[in-house]
């Protein structure tokens, strides 16, 4: 596994992501975040692992550890068609421009998220995106749950094959389970 | 409009005062004043006359900056590291960086097509002279240069007239310019509205490029039925001579087509076209053929089919000289921007620049005038193409095979890849002699050959790609409507009203490069959606080709299922790259032609009434370049909302409002002077969207404005819940925040969106008489 940007061109400078070592820090941060919101992009009905559709695993993963979801580009047709409704639904920019305006307090109007994880965005608009977060929201901790190491996230897996990607899906998934929720 | 450089000698005269003698005087300018419109407030805009406009859409659509580099590396302070506030040596900080990157590349575009402008001008002139009468559409076009009159004040009625124009233009883009230096300009926001002067600036000079080819090389002239061309590399009879020309300067090519016509050759060579240039190169001669758009160089010179290939200039392959010399396919480079090293050959005979071609003795030449470029290209097709065969640089399916089973699967070619295609997995089954994954990547691929650029091994990944869908490649037949040019006054009489009381729901203007996220089929199913809903659809550039390059059930093409008029239901292609300046044109001309607005050099007014009024959205689904960037600045300018696909990301700057904050959809009603809140009309200025989904939700959406009437408004929104629903499976939650009265709801929705209101709190508002610009108000508050 490899902390290279997958693109090999989205380098970043002096502040680049943590790698993730296990899937269970991750579990951690969300547990200590007081708002987090899980963003997702559409890829999540593009990308295959193990056979399931990647927003199957989302799907999962949403209703243990519940946090809030918020659908870009028209993924929340694919998750209602699911049974799952996301907790909002806007493009990647209109959330992204929310998330640096420190004033914006959440979807439920109850505080500025402190954390935003990602997943399922194509992979240099996830990457541009998490670069804004990075110089114009300060206090806001950001984490890609993609297989691709984001050098502009705050904590980032690093680069992974598909069955590694599934099995850390999996493991945060349990691992919710298990412990319960936000 | 204007006598220049007059220049007066008198020997000697007698008159009744007296006797002159050996008197000489010059006059720069003689202002001609038969145009009786009245001179607005802003005629010829410096930097910051229209700044209170721009920071008027500013605040509306705050920039939201993702940089796409955290580091600034333009001055010997540098690097700096501008990471998360920390402020350079200079002192700028990370915002007014990004911002400083999007004057510059504004500024770029906005110089391209200015200097573009020039070169055919002064070609033009120097062919026809200074006296040379526009004729932009005969007498369906009375209004010849909207975005000129607009911005400068100026009404060209000649070639002379349109020199005068781009002085200002040389001048302001200068002046844009400069600000990006070190120790200029420090505020981003400011960098923005000098971002928005650049594509003023652009959009006319976008303009005079186009009516001056449109007056001097008799174009279609606002023709809605423009003759449909051929297009698609399977459309190219290679049996013939091919002469391949890239880009977007059409000179040159005039001078090829002249030169074939004059030596009896019509018919017996082929003169093709990539980009701009093929557009332009079909709007003279309509036996030209497309090729595609810009990303199909690389497969189209590998493929061998050029025997010649003519560059001239913008958007070009920087390396494309090179590709052709791997073919044996001789390259003549056509434009002082574009040298690639080539000996000028220019003063040179023509027969010897020839003979060195065909013997290969060199592989290109410079050849600055354009007619001695229509003659070597002729000749030297005519004699090399024998003796090339069409000679390729594609391996065989064996080839292929065989260099398969070499690939180590390291990944950087997907990693290099702008689309993220799964190459590696194509060619691990390529080495199993299974070439199916590798065909699908070529609707996929944009051709820009980073892939092979990667590859440790230096396997020709995109060769394999072009050779696995050459079958797809040589079947590529279809149609594009010609570039028609203007919009007629009559046509603007037609539409003005609907348009403005929102009855013809928008007008979608699908522009642009091809760095398309997945193929140019989202450009085709985007253009037949609105055009069935009956928006008006204007195409240009490369994403007009992509629109007419795929079929309905019926085998035909966008072009031949919908007419060429500016109409509901209308898919019009205006053209090339300078042609969006008449996109702008039309919404400049409802203002004027069917809202008796004054034009001249009363810029701030009429963009306050299309931001207002006009339903125009404009989509450029792949667009990669500056000048994309610069075209967009324009229409930002101008209030109207651009949209692009996910790559437009890397643009690294939205304009975006924010629906959630009420105050900030206010305007004034300027029969009362009161602020009526409007709802976010449009929502954004500059948006990416991820998929065609929602881009085609985003458009019904962002075609709404404050003026509608409630049928207009009602017509816009069953569109907007439609596809809403269609895609998002939900209706729109916002729909609360459009309905000013019951009557805006569409009939057949009610119950539904009257439960959302009464859920909502919704109450009702008036439907303003709306204007950002307190002059405008008619009746002042005591």
């Amino acid at each position: 596994m490899s902390c290279e940007p997958w693109q090999c061109a989205e380098i970043a400078a002096t502040k680049k992501a943590n790698p993730i070592s296990k899937p269970e820090v991750v579990v951690a941060m969300i547990k200590r975040a007081a708002h987090p919101i899980l963003i997702v992009g559409s890829n999540a009905t593009d990308r295959w692992l193990e056979g399931k559709q990647l927003i199957e695993y989302i799907i999962e993963f949403a209703r243990v550890s519940k946090i809030p979801v918020v659908a870009t580009a028209h993924m929340v047709g694919e998750f209602l068609k699911r049974g799952y409704e996301p907790a909002g639904f806007m493009s990647a920019m209109d959330i992204g421009n929310r998330l640096v305006d420190p004033n914006w307090q959440g979807l439920d109007g109850k505080g500025h998220p402190d954390l935003a994880l990602f997943i399922g965005l194509p992979y240099y608009m996830e990457s541009l995106i998490l670069s804004g977060l990075k110089h114009f929201a300060p206090d806001l901790k950001t984490i890609t749950l993609d297989n691709l190491y984001h050098a502009h996230a705050s904590w980032s897996f690093p680069n992974a094959t598909l069955e590694e990607w599934a099995n850390n899906l999996k493991v945060m998934t349990l691992k919710f389970k298990e412990e319960g929720g936000q | 409009m204007t006598t220049k450089n007059v220049h007066v000698k008198i020997g000697e005269m007698t008159t009744q005062a007296g006797l002159i003698k050996n008197l000489e005087f010059s006059i720069g300018k003689i202002v001609d004043e038969s145009w009786t419109e009245p001179m607005g407030p802003t005629p010829m805009p410096s930097l910051t006359t229209l700044r209170d406009w721009d920071m008027k859409l500013l605040n509306k659509y705050k920039p939201f900056y993702m940089p796409d580099c955290d580091l600034c590396c333009l001055c010997t302070f540098g690097k700096c590291d501008l990471t998360a506030g920390k402020r350079g040596a200079c002192g700028l900080d990370i915002a007014a960086q990004s911002s400083r990157i999007v004057l510059l590349a504004c500024s770029i575009g906005a110089a391209t097509h200015t200097a573009h402008a020039r070169h055919l001008v002064e070609h033009l002139i120097e062919k026809y002279g200074r006296r040379y009468p526009l004729d932009v559409g005969g007498l369906n076009v009375k209004v010849e240069a909207p975005v000129t009159r607009l911005v400068t004040g100026i009404k060209p009625e000649t070639l002379g007239d349109l020199a005068d124009v781009l002085d200002y233009c040389e001048t302001q883009i200068t002046h844009c310019l400069s600000a990006a230096h070190t120790g200029q300009e420090g505020n981003n926001i400011d960098f923005e509205s000098k971002a928005f002067h650049a594509g003023r600036i652009d959009q006319v000079g976008m303009e005079i490029a186009d009516i001056a080819q449109i007056s001097a090389y008799d174009f279609p002239k606002a023709d809605p039925e423009a003759p449909l061309i051929e297009m698609g590399v399977g459309t190219v009879d290679t049996s013939k001579p091919v002469i391949m020309c890239i880009g977007h300067n059409v000179v040159p090519s005039v001078e090829i087509i002249d030169y074939m016509k004059d030596s009896k050759l019509e018919g017996k060579l082929e003169v093709v076209g990539l980009c701009c240039t093929a557009f332009d190169n079909t709007r003279y001669y309509n036996r030209a053929k497309i090729v595609g758009p810009i990303s199909w160089q690389l497969r189209f010179i590998r493929s061998g089919f050029a025997d010649v290939v003519v560059l001239d200039e913008q958007c070009i392959r920087t390396d494309a000289y090179l590709e052709a010399e791997r073919v044996k396919a001789p390259v003549i480079a056509a434009s002082e921007k574009n040298c690639l090293g080539f000996k000028n050959r220019t003063n040179d005979p023509a027969d010897e620049i020839v003979a060195d071609l065909v013997n290969g003795k060199v592989p290109g030449v410079l050849i600055l005038d354009p007619e001695k470029v229509g003659e070597v290209a002729v000749k030297v097709a005519m004699k090399i193409a024998p003796l090339r065969r069409k000679y390729q640089n594609l391996p065989s399916v064996e080839e292929i095979v065989a260099l398969a089973k070499t690939c180590r699967q390291c990944n950087m070619c997907q990693r290099s890849c702008p689309q993220d295609l799964k190459i590696p997995a194509a060619l691990k089954a390529a080495a199993e002699g299974n070439l199916t994954l590798l065909t699908e990547l070529y609707e996929y691929c944009v051709g820009c050959g980073r892939c092979e650029e990667a590859c440790p091994i230096k396997l020709q990944i995109h060769s394999f790609i072009v050779k696995a869908g050459e079958r797809c490649m040589l079947e590529e037949k279809n149609y594009c409507r010609a570039g028609r040019g203007a919009v007629q006054d009559i046509e603007i009489r037609n539409v003005g009203s609907p348009i403005v009381l929102g009855e013809i729901p928008g007008i979608l203007a699908v522009v642009g490069c091809a760095n398309y996220p997945k193929g140019g089929k989202d450009v085709y199913d985007i253009c037949r959606e609105f055009a069935l809903r009956r928006y008006i659809v204007v195409t240009s550039g490369c994403a007009a080709m992509s629109a007419g390059s795929y079929k309905n059930e019926e085998g035909k093409t966008l072009y031949e299922e919908f007419p060429g008029e500016f109409a509901a239901g209308g898919v019009l292609n205006v053209g090339s790259c300078v042609a969006n300046s008449h996109i702008a044109g039309a919404a400049i001309k409802v203002a004027n032609i069917f809202a008796k607005r004054s034009l001249r050099g009363n810029y701030e007014e009429i963009a306050d009434y299309i931001h207002n009024r006009v339903g125009a959205v404009g989509l450029a689904w792949g667009a990669f370049s500056q000048k994309a960037a610069s075209i967009a600045a324009g229409f930002w300018s101008l209030g109207i909302p651009v949209l692009v696909g996910p790559h437009g990301t890397k643009y690294r700057r939205m304009l975006l409002g924010r629906a959630d904050k009420p105050e900030n959809w206010e305007v004034y009603d300027a029969r009362t002077g009161d602020k009526v809140n409007v709802g976010p009309a449009p929502e954004h200025l500059f948006q990416t969207v991820e998929t065609k989904e929602e881009a085609m939700v985003a458009i019904a959406k962002l075609c709404i404005r404050p003026n509608d009437t409630w049928k207009g408004r009602s017509i816009k929104l069953s569109h907007y819940i439609d596809l809403h629903k269609r895609y998002y499976g939900i209706i729109p939650p916002d729909i609360h925040l459009f309905v000013r009265t019951l009557a805006d709801v569409p009939m057949t929705m009610k119950d539904e969106i009257i439960r959302i209101l009464e859920a909502k709190g919704w109450k009702e508002t008036i439907i303003p008489d709306p204007t950002l610009l307190p002059r405008m108000v008619r009746k002042k508050k005591e």
